[in-house]
């Protein structure tokens, strides 16, 4: 998955607020763990992704995170033992021993996944909608040559995936029985090698060996309509998961026995987080570049 | 005071005996346009990256002499330095490109020198610009195509306005469309700029005509140093496969060879050599004709109304029907998107049509574009039988074990041929078609002529995917023109590239078409010969006077 460039609110807002948005509803899936808040997460981020018109990268991404999710739940279910209600009896089983799943350790399982899949997504929504090389402009101040080997692991990805493909091809077109992985592990590491040198030279004489930090101040950028939208966004999120989990407004507990209430004011904050994540799609004034 | 400047520059890579460049001394003054002429390993690289600092401070090495780069010594000064005086531009744009879009990529050098972040936005306004690439700023670099990527490449070696601007076979990866424009937009920034420009290329044809001088190097060594016109009269005497065509169709003719197409017309035009004709049409069959004799055949390769639709994408091959006979020597041509890999994919079964047939009348072998992804051994001598290896002039046993990934770019490209062409799989290895897809990019003139002849005698059908015309009039009997994934033109070579521009050799530019002559030899002929139009001119004067 890479960033494009596309006309959307998110496309259009600085990579800072981007982060700090995509941040923002990963802290909220962190904060509150009650299943209400983290379908509203997942429900924002869907909504985000067709604001931000990367559905089909954040679909593949989805693709990506459901097993590992199913996967998270299916070891809580098997290792937690915690939990009153035995929705099954396996006996006793190699590794895992006398094992009885819960109903609590597998909504906690279940949690959990989602948890770990709303994460993913957050991540993916970073991936395909802020552009890295303005974050790198973030960082370089810091620590420029880190920052900017970063941004070519990334920008390698795709190379790097495009010369394994020509290998596989070139290989299939070798008559006679196939050559051995160890063999073909060698050629794959000498190309990656070859290219190596290569883009190594090419960041030698664009004055990489020789970098210094930037003269003057950046030039100020001023806020656009989608810098300040997604920004204000990002603050209420941030603001409202605080809130709620100060408040307690949604209570989650599986141990011993399931105990998740969704009273009017913790409902009331799971639709306000959904509105304040998706309200900034709204205006796409000044979207194109 | 010159740009650059090199004096008794000797460099040896590390681990090799033999000097990659020795004793160079030349100069280079402010807004000199200069050619590097010279075969695969003659140095003209290396020359480029000791005047960039890479030879020897990223390379290692050792080094002797002087190199002077706009008042800097390469000894003193490494490339990140230098990078402020010069600019490099390599021949793959792939590895060169190195951020997410095309303004970070332009911004990159500018701001590794700590330039002040406004100085860097009208840096790369400029260069975008300059070189048009103003519409692709906010595109990811992914997704250009490599003309682009190389424009975009061209923009940040020229973003900090450098002195001097070293280009390595910058059009090697390119399709002859996108190549032009480039040595286009090099001359036009060679005035606006001007900054001295050094280019290393193996298509003189494409670049000398608008260059103030032309070094040649053999051996690693400079071997002339001349104006165009002077260079390529020297190459006529005494270095042949530096001769551009137009060269050595005026030298055939006895007059003095130019530079460019149009200068070669001219000096034509005033000896009454270059008529107004009509470029060349007569004499092939017609394609009722050719159809029928083809379909009387027992074709090698057959794709019958073959599509290759991407899901949610394109269609590259629209219903394409193509047969080549047992023997045939076929180019495809056709700028870049145009389905010619496409095309040779399928035919190799490397992919599988999403409506058509491809039916083949033996094994189809494919060499694809980087030889070095079939090199898989550590010793020349297992990648191939014996008599493979000798059937592409590898049989020499001083080859046998050398490490494949140390020969040189053209020694490769016949390994690989070797490796598909090998027949010692047992019985139906040895393959009915042979396919090649971009055999000629970055090979120098000597080395085309020596794969064209290979090609020549090989008992398989041959389809090559191309972009090179003169490597398609010395091997070709049939050339296919593809356009948005369909057969625009199918005829002889003589047929389709007399008439043309971008898919003409330089003889038929230069001859208007004039009688088919694709080559130098042939032109000559047509010109000096007595049906020829020297022949007409004369009839013309005696019937005028």
């Amino acid at each position: 998955m890479t960033y494009r460039r596309r006309a959307s609110p998110l496309h259009a807002a600085r990579a800072g607020v981007g982060c700090a948005y995509c941040a923002a509803l990963a802290l909220a899936t962190l904060l509150l763990s009650a299943p209400v808040v983290l379908g509203a997460v997942l429900v924002s981020i869907a909504g985000a992704a067709v604001g931000a018109r990367v559905v089909p990268e954040m679909r593949r991404a989805a693709l990506l995170a459901l097993p590992l999710g199913l996967l998270v739940m299916g070891v809580n279910m098997l290792v937690a033992q915690g939990g009153l209600t035995v929705i099954a009896r396996l006996g006793d089983l190699p590794v895992f021993g006398q094992t009885d799943i819960t109903l609590e350790a597998t909504v906690y399982g279940a949690v959990l996944g989602l948890r770990a899949i709303a994460l993913i997504l957050c991540g993916a929504l970073y991936t395909a909608a802020v552009d890295p090389d303005e974050v790198l402009a973030l960082f370089r101040r810091f620590s420029f040559h880190s920052a900017l080997t970063a941004t070519l692991a990334t920008r390698m990805v795709p190379v790097l995936a495009r010369d394994a493909r020509r290998l596989a091809e070139a290989q299939r077109c070798r008559p006679g029985p196939p050559p051995s992985r160890a063999r073909l592990m060698r050629a794959t590491t000498s190309g990656v090698l070859d290219r190596a040198l290569d883009v190594a030279a090419a960041l030698e004489v664009r004055g990489y060996g020789a970098a210094r930090r930037p003269r003057g101040w950046r030039v100020s950028r001023p806020w656009s309509r989608h810098d300040i939208a997604f920004a204000v966004s990002a603050i209420a999120i941030v603001g409202l998961a605080v809130a709620a989990r100060a408040a307690n407004l949604l209570p989650f507990q599986s141990d011993p026995s399931l105990h998740a209430p969704v009273g009017a004011g913790g409902a009331a904050a799971a639709a306000a987080l959904v509105i304040c994540a998706l309200l900034p799609f709204a205006d796409r004034r000044g979207i194109e570049r | 005071m010159s740009v650059l400047s090199l004096r008794d520059v000797t460099y040896t890579y590390p681990g090799t005996f033999a000097p990659a460049i020795a004793d160079v001394t030349l100069e280079i003054g402010p807004g000199e346009l200069v050619v590097l002429a010279g075969g695969s390993g003659s140095g003209k690289s290396t020359l480029l990256r000791a005047a960039n600092g890479l030879v020897p401070h990223f390379h290692g090495g050792a080094f002797a002499g002087r190199a002077i780069v706009a008042g800097m010594d390469t000894r003193d000064h490494g490339p990140g330095a230098l990078a402020a005086a010069v600019g490099t531009l390599f021949q793959d744009p792939e590895t060169q490109v190195v951020m997410g879009t095309v303004r970070a990529e332009l911004a990159l050098p500018l701001e590794n020198q700590g330039e002040a972040p406004a100085a860097v936005a009208r840096a790369v306004e400029e260069a975008a610009l300059a070189l048009g690439i103003a519409h692709l700023l906010d595109r990811p670099t992914a997704e250009l195509s490599g003309g682009e990527l190389q424009r975009v490449a061209l923009g940040a070696a020229l973003a900090g306005r450098p002195k001097l601007i070293l280009l390595d076979e910058p059009t090697s990866q390119l399709d002859p469309v996108a190549g032009d424009e480039l040595i286009a937009l090099l001359r036009r920034l060679n005035e606006d700029f001007d900054a001295a420009i050094v280019i290393a290329e193996h298509r003189l044809e494409r670049c000398l005509g608008f260059a103030d001088r032309a070094i040649a190097m053999r051996g690693g060594r400079v071997v002339c140093d001349a104006a165009p016109a002077e260079f390529l009269a020297w190459a006529c005497d005494a270095a042949p496969e530096l001769a551009t065509p137009g060269a050595r169709l005026l030298s055939g003719l006895g007059l003095a060879p130019v530079a460019g197409v149009k200068a070669a017309r001219s000096a034509l035009r005033a000896r009454g050599l270059l008529p107004d004709v009509e470029p060349f049409a007569a004499g092939a069959p017609d394609r009722r004709e050719r159809k029928s004799r083809r379909r009387a055949e027992d074709p090698a390769l057959e794709l019958d109304r073959v599509w290759h639709e991407i899901d949610r994408g394109p269609a590259i091959l629209r219903g394409i029907s193509v047969q080549v006979g047992p023997g045939e020597r076929v180019a495809l041509m056709g700028r870049n998107g145009a389905g010619k890999s496409t095309l040779l994919r399928h035919a190799a079964g490397l992919m599988r049509p999403t409506r058509g047939k491809v039916r083949s009348s033996g094994r189809v072998a494919l060499l694809l574009q980087n030889p070095t992804n079939y090199l898989v051994h550590e010793r020349v001598a297992l990648e191939a039988s014996p008599a493979a290896l000798a059937t592409v002039g590898l049989g020499d046993p001083s080859l046998a074990d050398r490490h494949p990934r140390d020969l040189s770019g053209g020694e490769k490209q016949r390994l690989a041929l070797a490796i598909v062409l090998d027949g010692a799989g047992g019985p139906g290895y040895t393959p009915a078609v042979v396919c090649l897809d971009e055999p000629t990019r970055g090979m120098d003139r000597r080395r085309k002529h020596e794969l064209a002849a290979l090609l020549r005698d090989l008992d398989a059908a041959v389809l090559v995917a191309t972009h090179d015309p003169e490597f398609v009039a010395a091997f070709a009997g049939r050339v296919v023109l593809l356009g948005e994934g369909t057969v625009i033109a199918d005829g002889s070579p003589a047929e389709i590239l007399a008439g043309g521009t971008y898919f003409a050799t330089e003889t038929a530019r230069i001859l208007g078409g004039a009688g088919g002559a694709l080559v130098a030899e042939q032109g000559v002929a047509l010109v000096s010969g007595p049906a020829g139009l020297a022949g007409s001119a004369v009839a013309r004067a005696e019937v005028s006077a």
